[in-house]
């Protein structure tokens, strides 16, 4: 390339959302009153001073192609008012001034083939990390885990049957990008990385390597004359960990690589303190291209919830009140010896009272 | 297109069924997009994808790839099989800046739509989980013309790397009757102080600011968040005893019962025999959840101000942590309140730079020195709201005890003295 000037930098940061602001939402900013939920998908927002917001939200493939965004913005043209937010679940919000124009907007996105809902006691879009499409360390994909289980689980987006909302995360390595979810399907490898020795001491930096495992299991070792590391594998959790800083320690697997459900993460403090998400089933076949048998967990998970939690029980409240032997009664899935703690401050999961409920 | 397209059995699995599906718009960019590059460049990906589906196993790698002046905000990504599929071969993510509340025009949308079609694979998201929108596959040489190219209209790159990363919040006041903050205002005086620290990745590791406008917390700040910004209140919660009423006449009286005052985490609530609520105010802890069963009939207070936590963060290294409280409560009403919050940030950040390890999350390092000789490095007391409990261990020293006694009737001495000031 022609060395041509460099261009410097305009460091300007976050820009200022007021720009793109609805004009009602400029004007009674922070003067709120309440909000109602016409139906789902629906959300209308009135102020102090009498003025109203209709919002509707649409779940989307949330990696989007050109067509399928400029489609997203015509139809905000054509019948909204041009203003939309992404929710932190990448689904799009329309914010319009005028009631009239809600149900057209709502036609106009199922005819384009967008999903109307995710709001209030439904199953919202489940959050997802980058996966095979664009990421350098999973374990399996992203989109397509989150495509497939969307299929199934349409109807509790667009309906609002569950007790309360339903936040369904995935993540595709066992440490990274995934966050806390009602419930969360992620990476959990079962082996120990294999080793390409001849790669080793040419692209890792060892030092760092032996630093980022959790429990002290890499060491330096030598190789055919050749410096490398070693793990012991008794000691090894099969976190992972090793892989980003060296790629050449395998942890992905064709086959040991599997999935595994955790419930109960909540973010909220509404009725108790945020909470973190636990383990209730693993061994999951990593089954592209859909996946069945990890939507299988998660349905009938979903369907104990949806049964037995009472009105605004999220996961966790209900696992709470009904107690963890009940849970892995309803749901059908085992209690293993791998469900009980032993990281630092486990000790405090464990039950040191007679509250059994029997 | 005259060249061959790859068989993609197992992904056009993923275009059968009811949601919208990623695979389909790929197609798109291959099939009917008039840009060449672009069709070429859909089809390898495909190809790739396709190949990690069969195989399950990912192909890209990382690298080093960074626009002129920044060191970081580009995920570098070349491909393993780029002999099989040479179109896609360098396929970088651009991480960039959404405005706070993710707020856009379709107008805007377009435009960008228009910038990254010209150089990039014409695939986006927003956002990822880090808060970012993703520009997803450029070449090392676009990468630099398509920043270039937004940055003159307003947009600049956000972080990857040990550097302070893109910030998020909540719709907050733009929308919500639940906010007690300004956190488009927050958001910006915290992240926009430390652009260099965005853009020239220097720290231990990774520093995420997130804001919350009230307790519910839908950014995920405590559990996400190194530094959790959460707008709170401390007076009384507005009671409008009328809707009360025709709340419980609407649902019943048992309903009422059973799904707020029961639920409330402190039992600070009563339901009086005439049907109106009382509630004991001192021992509310702002959980919400009063306030969002009875939206019409509850507001938060009107005394505002923000508790902060620290330390918030995923798995990697010693496990899932939560933020703590560091500043329980704040008032945000002033540009010098603004300034503080933003003093208690750089306070942080710089304790963190000089005593992290390599890789150690704010939190972790919390962890590992302990809170006290943190809160000693960045100049905060101590304060009983910090704690779930006093300590059970017998196993300390304690031979400063006077001493940190005095200190803490000095504080409420003065603590008077302002408010009666
Ligand atoms: C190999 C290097 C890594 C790359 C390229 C990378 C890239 C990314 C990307 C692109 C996202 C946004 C994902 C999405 O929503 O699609 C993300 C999020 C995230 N990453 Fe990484 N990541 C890497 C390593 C790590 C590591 C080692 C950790 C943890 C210690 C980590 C923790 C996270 C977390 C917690 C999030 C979600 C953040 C949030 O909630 O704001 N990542 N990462
Ligand atoms: S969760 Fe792990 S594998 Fe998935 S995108 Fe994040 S870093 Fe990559
Ligand atoms: S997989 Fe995890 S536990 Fe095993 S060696 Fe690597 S970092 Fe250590
Ligand atoms: S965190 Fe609170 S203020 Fe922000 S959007 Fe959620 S409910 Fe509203
Ligand atoms: S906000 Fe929570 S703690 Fe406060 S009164 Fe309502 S239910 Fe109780």
């Amino acid at each position: 390339m022609a060395r041509k000037e460099m261009r410097t930098p305009i460091e300007s940061g976050c820009p200022d959302g007021f720009q793109y602001m609805h004009p009602v939402m400029i004007k009674n900013f922070g003067q709120w009153k309440y909000h109602e939920h016409p139906k789902p998908g629906v959300l209308r927002h009135v102020a102090h001073s009498g003025d109203e917001i209709w919002t509707v939200k649409a779940g989307t493939q949330r990696i989007l192609d050109v067509f399928s965004l400029r489609k997203l913005c015509e139809i905000g043209d054509k019948y909204a008012d041009g203003h939309v937010r992404f929710t932190i679940r990448s689904n799009i919000e329309y914010m319009i001034k005028d009631e009239a124009k809600v149900q057209p907007l709502i036609d106009a996105l199922e005819e384009a083939g967008f999903v109307v809902g995710g709001t209030a006691n439904s199953v919202a879009m489940i959050s997802h990390t980058q996966g095979w499409l664009h990421c350098d360390i999973p374990g399996t994909d992203a989109s397509g885990v989150v495509k497939a289980m969307m299929d199934e689980l349409i109807e509790d987006f667009k309906n609002c049957r569950m007790p309360n909302r339903v936040h369904i995360t995935t993540s595709c390595c066992q440490i990274n990008c995934g966050g806390q979810g009602d419930i969360a399907i992620n990476v959990q490898h079962t082996k120990p990385p294999k080793i390409n020795h001849d790669l080793v001491a040419n692209v890792c930096e060892r030092p760092s390597v032996v630093a980022r495992c959790p429990v002290a299991a890499i060491r330096p070792a030598q190789v055919n004359g050749k410096p490398t590391l070693e793990v012991d594998e008794k000691k090894c959790i099969c976190c992972g960990a090793c892989y980003p800083p060296c790629p050449p320690m395998q942890i992905n697997d064709p086959e040991h690589t599997k999935l595994a459900v955790w419930v109960g993460g909540n973010h909220s403090n509404a009725r108790s303190k945020p909470s973190f998400q636990k383990l209730v089933a693993a061994g999951i076949p990593n089954n592209p291209p859909r996946w069945p048998e990890a939507t299988a967990v998660v349905k009938q998970i979903l369907k104990s919830y949806e049964q037995d939690a009472k009105d605004w029980e999220r996961v966790n409240d209900w696992i709470d009140r009904i107690g963890w032997p009940r849970f892995f009664e309803l749901t059908g899935l085992p209690f293993t010896k791998y469900h009980i703690d032993n990281w630092r401050g486990s000790r405090k999961s464990l039950n040191a009272s007679t509250y059994i409920r029997l | 297109m005259t060249k061959k397209m790859h068989d993609t059995p197992m992904l056009d699995e993923l275009e059968k069924g009811p949601w919208p599906s990623f695979i389909s718009g790929i197609k798109r960019l291959r099939d009917q997009h008039d840009d060449e590059r672009i069709n070429g460049l859909a089809n390898d990906l495909l190809g790739q994808l396709e190949h990690s589906y069969e195989t399950r196993k990912g192909y890209w790698k990382g690298g080093t790839v960074s626009v002129y002046g920044y060191g970081g905000g580009i995920i570098p990504r070349f491909s393993e099989v780029a002999k099989q599929f040479p179109e896609s071969k360098e396929f970088h993510t651009l991480r960039v800046q959404p405005p706070a509340g993710n707020f856009y025009t379709t107008d805007m949308l377009r435009q960008l739509a228009d910038s990254w079609e010209k150089w990039g694979s014409g695939l986006v998201t927003f956002h990822g989980q880090t808060g970012n929108i993703m520009f997803i596959g450029a070449t090392t040489e676009n990468t630099q013309h398509f920043f270039d190219e937004i940055n003159d209209y307003g947009w600049d790159l956000g972080g990857a790397g040990p550097c302070v990363r893109t910030a998020m919040s909540c719709v907050g006041s733009a929308r919500c009757e639940q906010s007690c903050a300004n956190e488009h205002k927050i958001h910006r005086s915290l992240v926009n102080n430390f652009t260099d620290d965005v853009h020239r990745p220097a720290l231990p590791y990774k520093f995420k600011f997130k804001v919350s406008g009230c307790p519910n917390d839908c950014v995920n700040s405590i559990e996400r968040a190194d530094f959790a910004v959460i707008g709170t209140w401390r007076d009384e919660i507005k009671v409008d005893q009328a809707e009360v009423k025709s709340f419980i006449e609407n649902k019943g009286r048992q309903y009422v019962i059973d799904n707020v005052i029961t639920r409330c985490p402190t039992n600070c609530m009563s339901l009086r025999d005439d049907d109106s609520l009382e509630i004991d105010d001192r021992n509310c802890v702002k959980c919400m959840h009063c306030l969002n069963v009875m939206v019409k009939a509850l507001s938060p207070g009107d005394d505002h101000g923000v508790t902060v936590l620290l330390g918030g963060k995923r798995t990697l290294k010693i496990g899932d942590l939560m933020g703590t409280v560091i500043v329980p409560f704040m008032k945000l009403d002033t540009e010098e309140d603004y300034e503080r919050l933003v003093e208690l940030a750089e306070e942080t950040i710089d304790f963190w730079a000089e005593n992290g390890l390599e890789h150690e999350r704010c939190g972790e390092m919390i962890e590992r020195i302990g809170l006290v000789n943190f809160l000693e490095g960045i100049g905060v007391e101590v304060d009983p709201n910090m704690v779930l409990h006093p300590r059970e261990s017998s196993y300390v020293r304690m031979d400063g005890w006077d001493e940190e006694a005095e200190k803490w009737f000095q504080r409420k001495v003065e603590e008077k003295a302002a408010a009666a000031g």
